[in-house]
């Protein structure tokens, strides 16, 4: 393997990383302040796919990008009120459960509207174009990715450590009660917390799917399963760690595939997270808890 | 003026407030004793609506709160210092402070000046983590969070608890100084020999219910008082 050739396929696993984190910050951030796993985050991420064909259908890229993130958010809040919010006050088993039912609900809706046969997704021709620095090529999507990524987690931890509702979430997610009593809205803050998440997987699915040329029903299932395990291996319940963990488990994938394992690149991931639990539980950047699910 | 009127609560269950009637009016300290398990700390939270009452009202200068949810009760002027202080460990002496006017708009430098004059050990540790305090500064903290919110009463689960008696004495000489600035304080207190010193009125609370009430003074002078929360029985 040439030294050029490496760097493109670090360059592919590093942007498919990218979109990893982004979704994975999605897991982490409403498990950090509900404490709940939210399964139906990889399907909320597949119906992005989905908007974005429809949208694209009708409007220009830079007019269906942000209706495609406006349906994905407000997809992400509804299903906080009516799945997870009534059940406030239910053992965590029970909200879990609610997430399971959303996933395959959500699943098998797309699969009733849009049929199981994957969809084209729509090109953007801006971030299919194809760049070239010396040997290496890569579409513009391919650098723009992990550049996005970070720059969306530097805003993020900008907007957590620096500003009220930052404060505001910070607190909740360490004390329901005490934040109750400095006066902060529990829902409200709830709901900016889906909005973030669902705003970061739209823009992932963007990203991802742009690279994969189609979408189906069951698109979300697996690669949200793989950024719950970058959530996991970072410590969940941490930005930082669901961004490094995206980044380790999109290089490991490529690195895997691009030396003929392309069959084992699914199991690397799980393998992974075994030995992760198996040897640092609470993943790289976690906190020591020992209240979880 | 803080008013209870015949308060039932179930907690886990059990009816651990059996109506219950007090008044605390404005300006004054007003302290509930009671044994570990009395209902003291569930009368408060259940003022603050953290918990639900099953009966009675609670009404603070005639407004209803028994149906409100907290983060409407706190904008009333009612805050609490709850039992166990509940800072925020991971934030800093400084930000803790900042959230204690979340709902606040306008300059907040001179409470935090203020909070800061009347406990200069906060002021040294400004940029520290809050869980990296002693347990009396974690105290100090969260009553000046608590001042932050500038409350017409604040009221304090349990501020003693597992502290230094230096530092208790330090912490009660600063509720009669908060107090003294207008604000209306409700104090929980196990140690009530020092809660009943600085009380202007005063409640016992047993299994649920009100059994004596009176001026600190009186209760101070009570047999009964003097026998089960003063360890000076005969």
């Amino acid at each position: 393997m040439s030294i050029s050739t490496i760097i493109q396929h670090c360059l592919t696993g590093i942007s498919l990383g990218g979109a990893y984190a982004l979704i994975a910050i999605g897991y982490t951030m409403v498990y950090g302040i509900l404490r709940l796993i939210n399964f139906a985050h990889g399907d909320i991420f597949m119906m992005a796919g989905y908007f974005m064909i429809f949208a694209m259908a009708s409007f220009p890229w830079y007019i269906a990008i942000p209706i495609t993130l406006l349906a994905t958010v407000a997809l992400g809040v509804v299903i906080e009120k009516v799945a997870y919010k009534p059940l406030r006050t239910a053992p965590r088993m029970s909200i879990m459960i609610s997430a399971i039912g959303v996933s395959y609900l959500l699943q098998n809706l797309a699969t009733y509207l849009f049929t199981a046969l994957p969809k084209g997704y729509p090109e953007i021709p801006v971030l299919k174009k194809i760049y070239q620095f010396g040997d290496v090529s890569a579409s513009l999507v391919t650098f723009i990715t992990p550049v996005l990524t970070i720059v969306l987690v530097i805003i993020l931890m900008q907007l957590i450590n620096h500003t009220k509702m930052g404060m505001a979430m910070r607190a909740v997610s360490k004390d329901y009660d005490t934040a109750q009593i400095m006066g902060i809205k529990i829902n409200n803050v709830i709901s900016y917390t889906f909005v973030i998440g669902s705003l970061l997987a739209g823009i992932g699915s963007i990203l991802y799917f742009t690279d994969r040329m189609t979408v189906y029903p069951y698109s979300g299932s697996l690669p949200g399963l793989k950024c719950f395990v970058a959530a996991v291996l970072g410590g969940i319940g941490s930005i930082p760690g669901a961004v490094v963990g995206g980044f380790i488990l999109g290089v490991g994938e490529t690195i895997l595939t691009a030396a003929g394992y392309s069959t084992f690149s699914d199991a690397f991931t799980f393998v992974l997270l075994i030995i992760m639990l198996l040897f640092r539980p609470t993943g790289i950047f976690g906190e020591k808890a020992t209240d979880k699910v | 003026m803080l008013k209870i009127d015949n308060l039932s609560v179930n907690y886990g269950g059990i009816k651990a407030v059996r109506n219950v009637s007090f008044e605390v009016p404005d300006g004054k300290i007003v302290t509930l004793i009671g044994a570990n398990g009395a209902g003291k700390s569930t009368i408060l939270r259940t003022i603050t609506g953290l918990v639900h009452a099953a009966s009675g009202s609670i009404t603070y200068d005639g407004e209803e709160l028994t149906k409100l949810p907290t983060h409407t009760i706190v904008t009333k002027g009612i805050t609490l210092v709850p039992e166990g202080r509940h800072v925020f460990p991971d934030m800093t002496v400084l930000e803790n402070l900042k959230i204690g006017a979340y709902l606040r708009k306008d300059n907040l430098n001179d409470d935090i000046e203020w909070v800061y004059s009347l406990f200069p050990r906060l002021k040294e540790r400004n940029w520290q983590q809050a869980g990296t305090l002693s347990g009396g500064e974690q105290q100090m903290l969260a009553v000046g969070r608590a001042l932050m919110s500038r409350p017409k009463l604040i009221m304090m689960d349990e501020p003693s608890l597992g502290l230094a008696p230096i530092i208790v004495k330090e912490i009660f000489n600063i509720i009669k100084e908060i107090n003294k600035r207008g604000v209306t304080i409700l104090l929980i207190e196990q140690n009530a020999n020092m809660a009943l010193h600085i009380a202007d009125l005063a409640y016992v609370l047993e299994t649920g219910t009100i059994a004596l009430h009176g001026t600190g003074q009186e209760l101070l002078a009570n047999e009964k008082v003097k026998e089960l929360y003063l360890g000076k029985g005969k």
